[in-house]
């Protein structure tokens, strides 16, 4: 470990890639993660890496897409509006795995919605925001030292699954200062991309040509195609899924499932709760994809709980994934708002003592 | 005694699918040509578009990425700012490149990028099935202008390399075609010196090929030639609108 140090989430953001050993940066400005690329734009000449302002997030995306595919390690940060003009070429990148890794810091929307905090992109990120069947690795970030740590895991999930993987904050983890440390044992070396790269036949010392490609108009070579991305997004679930459990050893009533900033006012609720007496458990999902399924399914089950409830900063998206998980054992409903403002813990232990017996 | 003339290394053994009287065969070996006499086969990265040429990927013999329409100059973009040492190019038609790829195009030019683009003009999208291009000729009619291109609705044809060229940034614009032979040796000559120029890190070019597509013009492959000579070649005027030594 480093010596801890105070800063803003974007710029950890930033310096946590070059702490993992990523020295290729391309991204278009948007509020609220600029700073990332401000940032960015004087370390990375400092350590002889590539930063690039492109002309448009649709631009930046297949920039990510060509250098990745050229066997660099590479990534961006945007915001929602952002993501979604990138989500083309995700789409693209997914369907030729080729390892990259996104930052979502998100805001309010649809549309332009507005800069403050959100995470209303979840069904974007979890479920795929560009078109076909693909599937995104996307992490939670619930603090900066977290998202510093989920930053330098990407780049090896990355490679390791030859996918996407998304990190998805929101705008106070961007904007938020935390001490932060990077941890020098999280930092990787890229793997051997020279079987499937278009790194140039002499770089490999082959003869053999490689393909980058995602078009397969052979109705059986596309549906192999998918099955082995299946086979792919089907290991990820097997061996990805991250969450912290909180609270869940005593006889709860109650179960929240909530993630990212959300989920810290939520402990928060969970502890005064507590001290009144009220037992209370929590599930805070690490990785949106892989779902922690069992672990929720299995912590709604418990016979003292008798609802759940997903407290979110979006209309209630997340809260389909654990209707997905509980399959009708327990009520479970959804609390959140997403204008910009963070629910209170006061307002969660309200919420929770009207419901906590579904 | 040796053999005199054979098929380029830089292409494969691959039947192509073109259309009979097309010329992405013809730029397509001009392109390998000047690959082997350059020596760069080994670390030659193509993007191929979408449009005709998507299974470009097929028929050169040489690393080849595949983009989605129009964005294979941010993608190129991408590859020379990891690995400059690495030979770009990006080889796009008229529907990938001046319309959806618009963006892209003007950015990587105006940044100078140090790839060649390769842009295959026939003024028309052909693999969909010969629907209106932003190259389409006024009165030109194709399946979505029936009644020929109305430039009162739709505007004239954008002229890519005049375009490009008006750019501050260094760089070398140039448009040939190869509808006869002595259009095609000095087409070669352009692609050669537009990787020259890459090779030396010194400037984005592009090479605009004026080209045929009888199947979607509904013509035999001798009329399109003629048609393409008569009206293509007077609107697209051939040679060179801009080159590094040149002030901006």
């Amino acid at each position: 470990m480093g010596k801890k140090i105070l800063m803003k989430g974007n710029e950890a953001i930033g310096e946590a890639a070059i702490r993992a050993g990523c020295l290729n940066y391309f991204a278009y400005p948007i509020t609220p993660q600029s700073e990332v690329a401000e940032y960015l734009s004087k370390r990375m000449p400092e350590v002889g890496g590539v930063f690039l302002q492109g002309e448009s997030e649709v631009a930046v995306g297949y920039m990510l897409f060509g250098a990745s595919a050229a066997g660099a390690r590479v990534f961006t940060t945007s915001s929602s509006p952002g993501v979604s003009l990138m989500s083309e070429a995700i789409s693209y990148i997914a369907g030729a795995q080729c390892p990259c890794v996104f930052v979502n810091i998100i805001r309010g929307g649809p549309g332009l919605g507005g800069i403050l905090p959100s995470q209303g992109d979840y069904f974007q990120s979890v479920k795929g925001g560009g078109h076909g069947d693909y599937r995104m690795l996307v992490m939670a970030p619930a603090s900066v030292q977290e998202a510093v740590e989920m930053m330098m895991m990407a780049f090896p999930l990355a490679e390791k699954y030859r996918n996407p993987v998304m990190i998805l904050g929101d705008g106070l983890i961007g904007q938020m200062m935390e001490p932060v440390e990077f941890p020098d044992d999280l930092r990787t070396e890229p793997t051997d991309k020279d079987a499937w790269a278009t790194n140039g036949m002499e770089t490999r010392g082959s003869d053999k040509r490689n393909l980058v490609k995602s078009l397969y108009l052979d109705p059986e070579m596309l549906n192999n195609h998918n099955l082995h991305l299946k086979a792919k997004y089907d290991q990820m679930r097997r061996e990805e899924v991250r969450y912290e459990p909180f609270n869940l050893d005593g006889d709860y009533r109650m179960l929240v499932i909530s993630y990212g900033t959300m989920s810290r006012v939520c402990k928060t609720a969970v502890e005064n709760l507590k001290a009144e007496g009220l037992e209370v458990g929590m599930i805070r999902p690490q990785t949106l994809f892989p779902f922690p399924e069992e672990e929720i399914r299995e912590a709604a089950g418990k016979e003292s709980c008798k609802s759940v409830i997903s407290i979110e900063m979006s209309m209630g998206q997340m809260v389909e994934d654990v209707e997905r998980c509980v399959r009708g054992r327990r009520p479970v409903t959804w609390y959140g708002k997403c204008g910009g403002e963070v629910p209170t813990p006061e307002e969660i232990m309200q919420v929770i003592k009207e419901r906590i017996d579904g | 005694m040796g053999k005199t003339f054979k098929k380029p290394e830089a292409l494969t053994d691959a039947h192509t699918h073109y259309c009979p009287g097309c010329t992405h065969g013809v730029i397509h070996r001009l392109v390998a040509e000047v690959i082997d006499e350059l020596g760069i086969r080994g670390r030659t990265v193509g993007i191929a578009p979408v449009g005709c040429a998507v299974l470009a990927y097929n028929y050169f013999n040489c690393d080849f990425q595949e983009a989605a329409h129009g964005r294979a100059p941010a993608m190129a973009t991408g590859i020379k700012r990891v690995r400059p040492d690495l030979m770009v190019f990006t080889y796009q038609g008229d529907g990938d490149l001046a319309s959806i790829g618009m963006g892209e195009i003007i950015h990587a030019a105006n940044r100078g990028e140090k790839f060649t683009t390769i842009f295959v003009n026939n003024a028309v999208y052909g693999m969909t099935g010969g629907q209106m291009a932003p190259t389409t000729m006024p009165g030109q009619r194709t399946t979505t202008s029936p009644m020929g291109r109305n430039v009162a609705d739709v505007g004239m044809p954008v002229q890519m390399a005049e375009l490009l060229s008006t750019l501050k940034t260094p760089g070398y614009i140039t448009r040939q075609s190869v509808i006869k032979p002595r259009y095609i040796t000095r087409a070669k000559k352009a692609i050669k010196r537009a990787f020259e120029y890459q090779m030396a890190g010194k400037c984005f070019s592009m090479v605009e090929v004026v080209s045929t597509c009888p199947t979607n013009w509904g013509m035999t492959p001798v009329e399109a030639v003629k048609w393409a000579e008569d009206t293509l070649l007077s609107y697209y005027q051939l040679g060179e609108f801009k080159t590094p030594e040149q002030e901006g």
